[in-house]
């Protein structure tokens, strides 16, 4: 995906990657980043989460767009167990 | 006979859709099968001049949907290649003339007589669109190397999916491998990485389409040529024959050989 250099293809490519998933799934980047925001606020309602650790991505699968979550959990301590 | 029907589209306007219908359509007829291409355009009919064959038009699409003629009666025969053959839209109408049932039905009366219909759609996603989607068995998607054009053909792609007609087959056209090279030019396998269809063609940007196009005579019929050769070749894959890529890095004239020749003697 990444070229040697930064070439104008290798931006148009990355850009399209970009808006076609935009485009195919209806949700702008900034809904992307709504719907992660309200992914993880209600994630930390039940676990303890370390949010910089968290990665949510859409990705491409063929024509199929698939939203892929990696949320570690942090352990639970006494001070913070419900 | 049960002919297969054709739709070349792109989302996009002027990526090539004319070009690559006729130029298909008549390396289809070169093969020896028996081919009519409908030009789907209603009120910009282009297909009859790229052909060469605006001055032998009586009767058109619409005539025939609406009764006026005899399917035949509109059937322009083409004089170079045998068995083709060219029902053009009509100019002075809008696209609401016709309806998809109308293409179906037609393609329905064409398809016992013929090998192949292609049908050369309008540009956009209304009415026109929709016609040339109606009837067809396998659609082409057109696409240029080029930002605007390769997110139409995705739209396009997906509606085309939405409508059980898919998968797409897509045809990269305009591609200057020099720019390719330089990295200033999306190249074809990152198009297919980006759409996630099957590639059945790379057609190279060259000025002889436009000469060809100047003349009337599709550039297939020109030997020579390399972007006839990758028409023949998108022909021949259609007819499900294993045919390789072109290698657009080789240089197809006498003269670029020759330069060859000489850059190689200099160094
Ligand atoms: N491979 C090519 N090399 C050079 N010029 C091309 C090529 N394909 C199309 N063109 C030119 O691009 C213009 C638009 O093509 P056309 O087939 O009319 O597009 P569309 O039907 O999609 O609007 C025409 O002037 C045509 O000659
Ligand atoms: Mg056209």
């Amino acid at each position: 995906m990444f070229r040697k250099k930064s070439t104008s293809a290798g931006s148009a490519k990355d850009r399209l990657q970009l808006v076609l998933i935009q485009d195919r799934t209806n949700l702008s980047a900034l809904d992307l980043d709504q719907l992660k925001n309200e992914i993880l606020e209600v994630l930390a309602r039940y676990v303890d989460i370390d949010r910089r650790a968290v990665n949510i991505s859409m990705e491409q699968d063929g024509r199929e767009q698939r939203l892929r979550a990696d949320i570690p959990l942090k352990a639970a301590t006494r001070a913070n167990r419900r | 006979m049960t002919a297969k029907v054709i739709t070349i589209t792109s989302g996009k306007g002027g990526v090539g859709k004319t070009t690559n219908a006729a130029n298909i359509a008549a390396a289809l007829a070169l093969t020896g099968d028996k081919v009519v291409c409908i030009d789907g355009d209603i009120g910009l009919r282009n297909l009859d001049v790229v052909l060469g064959l605006e001055n032998r038009i009586v009767y058109d699409l619409v005539d025939v949907v609406e009764g006026r003629c005899r399917l035949a009666q509109a059937m322009i025969k083409d004089k170079r290649i045998p068995d083709f053959f060219l029902i053009p839209a009509a100019q002075t109408r809008d696209k609401s003339a016709v309806s998809p049932s109308d293409m179906v039905n037609l393609c329905d009366q064409l398809r016992p007589d013929f090998d192949w219909i292609v049908i050369d759609c309008p540009a956009g996603i209304e009415r026109g669109f929709r016609n040339a989607l109606a009837p067809a068995d396998l659609v082409l998607v057109i696409t240029n190397p080029e930002i605007s054009a390769v997110r139409d053909a995705d739209r396009i792609i997906g509606l085309v999916e939405a409508e059980e007609k898919g998968p797409a087959k897509l045809i990269l056209n305009r591609v200057s491998i020099d720019m390719v090279k330089r990295g200033d030019m999306l190249a074809a396998d990152d198009v297919v990485d980006l759409l996630a269809i099957e590639l059945i063609g790379i057609v190279p940007e060259d000025p002889n389409v436009l000469v060809s196009s100047n003349q009337g005579v599709p550039v297939v019929l020109n030997e020579k040529t390399k972007v006839g050769k990758a028409f023949r070749n998108i022909a021949l894959r259609i007819k499900g024959e294993q045919v390789p890529f072109l290698d657009l890095d080789e240089k197809d004239n006498f003269f670029g050989r020759l330069g060859k020749v000489f850059r190689g003697a200099n160094h």
